[in-house]
């Protein structure tokens, strides 16, 4: 039987980008669902998410797909893609301060409303565009995609881990974040690989081929 | 180092058909607008936008079918304007695979509709058009007016207080297109895509007028521009994408060019 992926649906916008993108790369079924057993039965799982954290979280928890998501988290690959990976740190600044799932620890921070450059210029909010980002640990996700390689952003709000041996990969704008964060069969990143061309649709070939286990880290 | 400038062609479309026509280097004009999409994706551009200027509601639908086949072949983000006045409008083009939808005139007759949009789908993909002309004399401050029905009828607003009360509103973007600038190939003005980003917090698209490369280089440089749109230099075939972004990239911007 082929392989399934769940890109789990909780009413959150639009899922078509990222479902034709994993058809694209791989052979695997694609599941949108919101079915907590059709997501238990999954050989990976996609947490996606746009739009504010709060109305995220809520949908979520409406569906209870939350208790579904701690439970398949520690069982097979899972990818967290924009508020899809904010949603599984502890908390976010964002909808003033709203708790998250608290799956990793690290915490969503606003960017700032005086976020300035390299060369002291005022940087826009959202960060919004391609930037590059540094892969910081080697990782099955990153096969085949350069180091430094550009993916595109939309976010007004990062991540911070408290342990930077969690990012797998980091971006700079204004300050530096995490990028993509790796632990066990946990990838989770900032941007958006369905929208990231070469690049992103590698990192989704990538997670479509992945076991869930990490070969020894060597940081680069 | 860092976040690249964007280059952005722009397709209008019509009953799902691309209008002014496109002509690649040895490509016949295909019309289709996912195909055309398809071509600038692969090219290394970093977003396309579409302008459906369809009035009929039959067209609605054949648009909603074209987004729709964008997202299984096209893998950069997309951006849909034209005609969106309903929360449903937002919500048909995003299911169908739109990123970000273009506000314009809907946002003029009624400001609240912004508001409601970016609460609702987070001002990430609320971009709001703005269609301004110069409507200051030779010895005055410079001082644009938005202008609706294809740059012919006044409103009185002052197009950078417009993009300062709209990005208040919840706008995550502006496109911002200079009607004196509009089809004639002489440039961005740039004078104006200054005002409005040292306005707004918000990315800036300028658009309206590029004819030469230097021109998309200029927006960046001297109009501080977060992304510049063209059409008809692209089309033709003039210039490619690549070639674009190489040009800018020799003068110090940030660009994708892997």
């Amino acid at each position: 039987m082929a392989e399934t992926i769940a890109i789990i649906d909780y009413g959150m916008g639009n899922l078509k980008s990222a479902s034709k993108a994993f058809e694209k790369v791989c052979d695997a079924k694609v599941l949108v669902t919101a079915d907590p057993d059709v997501i238990r039965r999954a050989d990976r799982v996609v947490l996606p998410g746009v739009g504010a954290i709060r109305d995220c979280m809520h949908g979520i928890q409406r569906l209870g797909i939350d208790q579904v998501v701690r439970e398949v988290i520690t069982q097979k690959p899972f990818l967290g893609i924009c508020i899809g990976m904010q949603m599984l740190m502890r908390h976010s600044e964002e909808n003033d301060g709203c708790d998250a799932l608290g799956i990793l620890a690290g915490d969503v921070k606003y960017f700032g409303d005086d976020l300035l450059g390299e060369r002291l210029e005022k940087l826009k909010v959202p960060h919004m565009g391609w930037n590059q980002v540094h892969q910081a640990i080697e990782h099955p996700l990153w096969n085949g995609i350069p180091q430094d390689a550009r993916f595109y952003f939309v976010h007004s709000y990062y991540v911070h881990m408290d342990d930077e041996k969690l990012v797998a990969g980091r971006c700079v704008y204004g300050n530096e974040f995490a990028a993509a964060v790796a632990r066990d069969n946990i990838f989770a990143v900032q941007f958006h690989p369905e929208k990231s061309q070469h690049a992103g649709l590698a990192l989704l070939g990538n997670f479509a081929r992945w076991d869930g286990t990490v070969p020894a880290k060597k940081v680069h | 180092m860092g976040l690249a400038k964007r280059l952005i062609p722009c397709l209008d479309v019509d009953q799902g058909r691309v209008v002014k026509g496109v002509k690649f280097e040895n490509i016949r004009d295909a019309g289709d607008p996912v195909e055309i999409s398809r071509r600038y994706d692969e090219a290394g551009a970093d977003e396309i936008t579409f302008l459906d200027i369809t009035a009929s509601h039959e067209g609605r639908d054949i648009m909603l079918a074209t987004v729709e086949r964008m997202a299984s072949q096209v893998f950069i983000p997309l951006t849909v304007g034209g005609g969106i006045r309903k929360i449903e409008d937002i919500r048909n083009l995003l299911n169908a695979g739109a990123d970000k939808v273009s506000i314009n005139s809907a946002a003029i007759s009624n400001p609240e509709f912004v508001g409601e949009a970016a609460a609702r789908f987070g001002s990430q993909c609320i971009v709001i058009a703005i269609d301004a002309k110069k409507v200051s004399g030779p010895q005055e401050a410079d001082r644009w007016e938005i202008f609706t029905h294809g740059g012919r009828k006044a409103t009185g607003i002052n197009a950078v207080e417009w993009a300062r009360r709209m990005t208040d509103m919840g706008a995550g973007e502006i496109l911002l297109t200079s009607m004196d600038r509009d089809g004639t190939k002489t440039g961005f003005d740039n004078a104006l895509v200054r005002a409005v980003s040292e306005a707004t917090s918000v990315p800036v698209i300028a658009s309206g007028g590029v004819g030469n490369l230097q021109h998309l280089a200029d927006g960046v440089r001297i109009g501080k521009a977060d992304a510049v749109l063209a059409a008809s230099i692209f089309h033709f075939g003039e210039y490619s994408i690549r070639q674009a972004k190489e040009y800018m990239a020799a003068q110090g911007i940030e660009m994708r060019l892997d």
